[in-house]
């Protein structure tokens, strides 16, 4: 592993399974009486978090207390960033009280990447504006093994707003690598330009991208990125994307549905298919706490070169 | 190298563990088997096949994996961090008489951070140790209940075990440097 896990452009297929499967003995730590192993102890690791999170704040929190790491949480709303202080005069003075690493969000793509330009710690990266969020791709990944024994010559459709997904950007990347058949779906002004270059199908037709689905993935309307008319009502887009139990039925009978989290419900997907029976996405959270304490284990390591 | 156990002696070995096993816990009651990753795992398993030729009980047998519990973890962080395995311990060990299982006793270290490892499953009534090999050389206060081989080493020999489960062949060999 190198230094620092920015995103799954810098991930190997074999990194991505190493992963993978340091995360299945990492589950069963999960299922025990005492939910706590010592690995990590006398480590200190910092959730450095620009953006509100519920799930994924939890999830690293309780990924690095299950391994015995010295966790500090720092909610900007509270810090001195309201100050005035820069992202990196900010880190540098985490820095200097030596932790091993950081797990950061942060609003602007690319912050992750500054910060483990500067700082000696691991960086890991929890989400960076538009561009990834390789954690949630490596927990879909893992539950899409799970239930499909395999990724590969999967059809993997993913609808919503993947102009401003993070979700998505990952997701490609890494379905792609370990040769997964990738659909996207949404309204053309929420298509990126170019985005078929990354060797994905695209339609504006989600009955087209449905049909034969192994797996749905709905990505949320993100409202507060949203600076312009991209769709026209909440309401004709669900009309026109939304998850519906008669659109599942065009996929695979034993299609998985997923969604990273926060759901609009009635906007991209219909309540009666987010808690339906193909729906694995409270799986979703169970599996990001193993994946994160994989990530956390493997990068407590030395480096590549070392 | 010389080949100090053949596939032969192997089953000698673990059948006589086997019989002592009976004999010193008095049946079989509230016993498991705890193989250690990697080769401890078959040789729990065969241990138990044992038990079952000889008075034709089933011991639950489960399989420990204890890199995270290793006290060099994180020491010297160089190179890439060890694989971890899945741990299987489909019953409560608590109340147990374990049977732990490995196949060289050497330093001691690993049997230490499968103790650890264990205690942290619940509280078992008692944890014998079984290995197949002791080739001595102890760095902690830990000595084994059953021995399929007492082996003189020096330091610098390495003892490998194989298994045909694991290796394609069953066999012990001591390597000079």
């Amino acid at each position: 592993m190198k230094k620092d896990l920015l995103g799954i452009s810098d991930l190997s297929r074999d990194e991505i399974y190493l992963i993978l499967d340091t995360a299945e003995a990492m589950r069963e730590i999960g299922q025990r009486p005492i939910k706590k192993v010592p690995t990590l102890r006398g480590k200190t690791v910092v959730n450095l978090f620009y953006e509100p999170s519920t799930r994924t704040r939890t999830s690293f929190e309780i990924a690095e207390k299950r391994l015995s790491a010295d966790t500090l949480n720092i909610a900007v709303a509270a810090s001195s960033v309201l100050k005035g202080e820069t992202l990196v005069d900010t880190a540098l003075n985490i820095e200097a009280m030596a932790p091993d690493m950081i797990v950061m969000r942060h609003a602007s793509s690319g912050a992750c990447h500054l910060l483990a330009g500067v700082c000696k710690s691991r960086i890991i990266n929890a989400g960076d504006g538009m561009h990834e969020h390789p954690t949630q791709a490596l927990l879909d990944a893992f539950t899409i093994r799970e239930h499909k024994k395999r990724i590969e010559g999967l059809k993997v459709t993913i609808v919503g707003d993947l102009l401003h997904s993070r979700v998505l950007r990952s997701n490609v990347l890494l379905l792609t690598k370990l040769g997964a058949e990738v659909w996207l779906s949404g309204p053309p002004t929420l298509i990126p330009a170019g985005i078929e270059r990354f060797g994905v199908h695209v339609s504006t037709s989600i009955e087209e991208a449905v049909a034969g689905a192994d797996v749905i993935m709905m990505l949320r309307i993100q409202q507060e990125r949203m600076q312009g008319a991209f769709v026209p009502s909440l309401r004709e887009y669900f009309h026109v994307f939304g998850m519906t139990a008669q659109r599942v039925r065009g996929a695979r009978p034993d299609v998985i549905i997923m969604h990273p989290g926060p759901m609009n419900r009635g906007v991209e997907i219909a309540s009666e298919v987010a808690d339906g029976p193909y729906s694995v996405i409270l799986e979703q959270v169970a599996n990001g706490v193993a994946v994160r304490m994989a990530v956390l284990y493997l990068l407590a390591g030395g480096q590549e070169g070392d | 190298m010389p080949i100090v156990m053949d596939a032969d002696r192997i089953a000698r070995s673990l059948a006589r563990i086997a019989h002592e096993i009976v004999e010193r816990n008095r049946g079989i009651a509230a016993l498991a088997l705890v193989g250690i990753r990697t080769r401890g795992v078959p040789i729990a398993r065969r241990i138990a096949h044992a038990i079952r030729d000889i008075n034709g009980h089933d011991i639950p047998t489960g399989s420990l994996d204890i890199t995270l519990y290793r006290d060099d973890l994180m020491r010297h962080p160089v190179g890439p961090q060890p694989v971890v395995r899945r741990t299987e311990i489909p019953f409560s060990i608590d109340d147990k008489r374990i049977l732990l299982v490995d196949d060289v006793l050497y330093t001691g270290r690993t049997i230490r951070a499968a103790l650890d490892a264990l205690i942290d499953f619940g509280r078992p009534k008692s944890i014998q140790l079984i290995v197949l090999v002791d080739r001595g050389h102890r760095e902690l206060p830990i000595k084994a209940d059953y021995v399929g081989k007492n082996l003189p080493t020096s330091l610098s020999q390495s003892v490998q075990v194989r298994l045909t489960d694991v290796d394609g062949v069953d066999e012990v060999e001591i390597q000079d440097p």
